[in-house]
């Protein structure tokens, strides 16, 4: 069988596979459908978050970004996990304890206020739709480069596939196949990263061959790096170019943005009591850093890998997988002196650079590059189109739960019945599918713009409101609302005008105290906090039966809200 | 047995155990902080002058890139290790009533 025929047949199994989980796993009731019936284990619903969370730019670009930003790229590894820590000690098993289906539920109940819970429905959609295009391009992307189908073919394939389990399942649906997609993609990730910490460093697990002995040189893996790339002109792999402010300050948006978006803080509703959501976010970040802390490791092989092969050899002497890439557009050599060799250096270097490597390729073609077997190479697009569906049906019912719940049920007709309810968070999850897969088919050109912006907007937005709301009765209505919209204000207009007004003046040097737009949530959430402080400070306390409710999100044991009741 | 206890004795109960849990979180929270804001970033330059022995790691890359994310997973169940124990020992916990 040739690389075509394996990719085929393992995105053919694990696509039926998530069908028929699918089937398995209907919907019945609303609870099922908002909040898979509030029974799966802290074990099943950690997988399901880790899949949720991990999307296609965890799955194939990170690793890259990672093996060109070197220490840098330490803001997504820490920024991207330390959120957990804040969602287990802050979040979570406050708002299970709450006992409501969406975020937007959170917020307006506790600052008893539909403006407050009009602005949270907004933000959630705007951060989940925001999203999601980039997940149906990802879909639509491995299917065009795996399959040579087009890119638009694979969209809607996505799309039919997420339909299916979304609509037919709701939460319910979507954490099942979350669980199998979650098998799916770690061992797509593992696999080849377990045969390149073999060749590159000699031992199986690439945590330690990333500190391991480099396997051709003898020397430690690092210090070779780092010695490649001092010859070429590369800052050293292992110290950082960014300031050390905004790398604090980024890491700080990406933690506190992890713990504010919706899709990840609604899985923790999906479990039977406090204590089982305490522990699945511990289990969520076990299953998160099984694949965060390879991928610094896979990070080191590849670029080691490639310069090794690389830098200062004839082109004519390429194997078959530099051509292969080339043609993807994803790799390209232009032989600016004529010498027919590859001059890959970098700024630091006299000698201009003639290699541009695209971030994905890092992921993407490592099987090819370390020469492994055609059915990694099959794997690791089912793994990628793991990562994608799963994160894209987790913000398609958020999407949904906002509209059919908050919207309609607790703002417009609270007259509507469950079954009406049901339909109608079935119809909003079919018609956000749409909505997706046409910003898959369309992409507006900043999405990846756009992403800062998610981040941004979740850590301006919920987190400093929630937190409050929980830790101090004296937050009120006004407070909130002031502060959410200070800090998204604020947030979103330091990233309009660097990432879209004046694109020209995004450098260190323009920025306001050298705060780059993806670190400006970090600044966007303590404003928040402050505004929100400041206003509740001048503004009546809540009423008594809120600050009531603030003493029972607080201790596990007992009834929570009346709607959860009855449900 | 929480209603042997007065409403008031509940209320005084339910406080010092908001309290225990507001020092457990703050705790761990600083070992959160140090280890990822303080070895992985702003210490991370004289940290790198130190190598973990026996493997090529300078330090303050290892806090970075794999460190900060093992002591995250520790942290967490820690956290869920003592907020059993207290749910229990304040008798707060679920376990009696959903069985």
């Amino acid at each position: 069988m040739n690389v075509q025929a394996w990719t085929f047949l393992l995105i053919a199994v694990s696509f039926a596979l998530y069908l028929g989980i699918a089937i398995w796993s209907r919907a019945t009731t609303m609870k099922d459908f908002y909040v898979a019936g509030a029974g799966v284990s802290p074990l099943a619903n950690g997988m399901a978050t880790a899949a949720d969370w991990m999307s296609a730019a965890s799955f194939i670009s990170m690793a890259g970004l990672i093996s060109f930003m070197g220490y840098d790229g330490s803001v997504y590894l820490m920024g991207w996990t330390g959120g957990y820590v804040l969602l287990a000690l802050l979040l979570a098993p406050y708002l299970r304890k709450f006992g409501a289906y969406t975020v937007p539920d959170f917020v307006g109940d506790r600052y008893y206020s539909q403006t407050a819970r009009i602005v949270a429905v907004l933000c959630a959609i705007f951060v989940s739709f925001t999203y999601v295009a980039g997940q149906m391009r990802g879909v639509g992307i491995v299917f065009s480069r795996f399959l040579e189908v087009d890119v638009n073919h694979g969209v809607y394939v996505g799309m039919a596939i997420v339909f299916f389990y979304a609509v037919l399942g709701g939460m319910k649906g979507i954490t099942y196949t979350q669980v199998a997609q979650y098998c799916v993609l770690i061992f797509a990730y593992m696999v080849p990263a377990i045969f390149l910490s073999m060749t590159i460093a000699g031992t199986p697990i690439p945590q330690l061959g990333l500190g391991g002995v480099d396997q051709a040189t003898g020397t430690p893996l690092l210090e070779r790096l780092n010695g490649l790339h001092e010859e070429l002109g590369f800052a050293a792999y292992t110290s950082g170019t960014r300031s050390t402010l905004d790398v604090f300050l980024i890491t700080a948006a990406l933690m506190v943005g992890t713990a504010g978006l919706p899709h990840v803080i609604i899985r923790f509703y999906t479990v039977p009591r406090v204590r089982d959501a305490r522990l699945s976010v511990g289990w969520a970040l076990v299953f998160i850093a099984l694949l965060y802390t390879t991928a610094p490791a896979v990070a080191v092989f590849a670029r080691t890998n490639l310069i090794a092969s690389v830098a200062g050899t004839p082109y004519a002497e390429m194997p078959p997988w530099f051509t292969n890439w080339e043609a993807t557009g994803l790799l390209r050599f232009d032989d600016l002196n004529g010498d027919g060799v590859i001059q890959f250096t970098g700024p630091d270097s006299p000698v201009p650079n003639e290699l541009t490597v695209d971030n994905d390729i890092m992921v993407l073609a490592n099987p090819e590059i370390a020469a492994l077997p055609d059915w990694v190479v099959g794997l690791v697009a089912a793994g990628g189109l793991a990562a994608a569906l799963s994160t894209a049906a987790g913000l398609l019912l958020v999407v949904s739960s906002a509209v059919s719940h908050d919207l309609l049920k607790r703002a417009l007709r609270p007259s509507i019945t469950e079954r009406g309810e049901l339909i109608a968070a079935r119809v909003s999850a079919g018609a956000a599918v749409m909505v997706a897969g046409y910003l898959g088919v369309n992409p507006p050109g900043f999405v990846a713009q756009v992403v800062a912006f998610a981040f941004g907007l979740a850590a301006s937005s919920f987190f400093p409101v929630i937190i409050l709301g929980i830790f101090w009765h004296r937050a009120t209505r006004e407070g909130a609302i002031a502060g959410m919209l200070t800090g998204i204000t604020f947030t979103a207009a330091y990233i309009v005008y660097f990432k879209f007004m004046h694109p020209e003046l995004n450098t260190a040097d323009h920025w306001w105290l050298g705060i780059s737009p993806e670190g400006i949530g970090a600044v966007g959430m303590v404003l928040n906090a402050a505004v929100t402080i400041l206003v509740s400070r001048l503004t009546p306390p809540p009423p008594l039966e809120v600050q009531e409710l603030v003493d029972r999100v607080r201790v596990p044991r007992g009834a929570g809200l009346a709607h959860e009741i009855n449900a | 047995m929480a209603t042997e206890r007065s409403p008031a004795e509940v209320r005084a109960r339910h406080a010092e155990y908001w309290r225990k849990n507001k020092r457990y979180v703050g705790a761990l929270l600083l070992v959160w902080f140090v280890v990822s804001y303080g070895f992985g970033i702003l210490l991370a330059e004289p940290l790198n002058r130190i190598t973990i022995p026996g493997t090529g790691f300078p330090l303050g890359f290892w806090f970075a890139q794999q460190g900060s994310i093992y002591v995250f997973v520790v942290l967490i169940f820690i956290y869920v290790w003592l907020m059993n124990r207290l749910d229990r020992a304040y008798e707060v916990d679920e376990g009696r009533d959903h069985g």
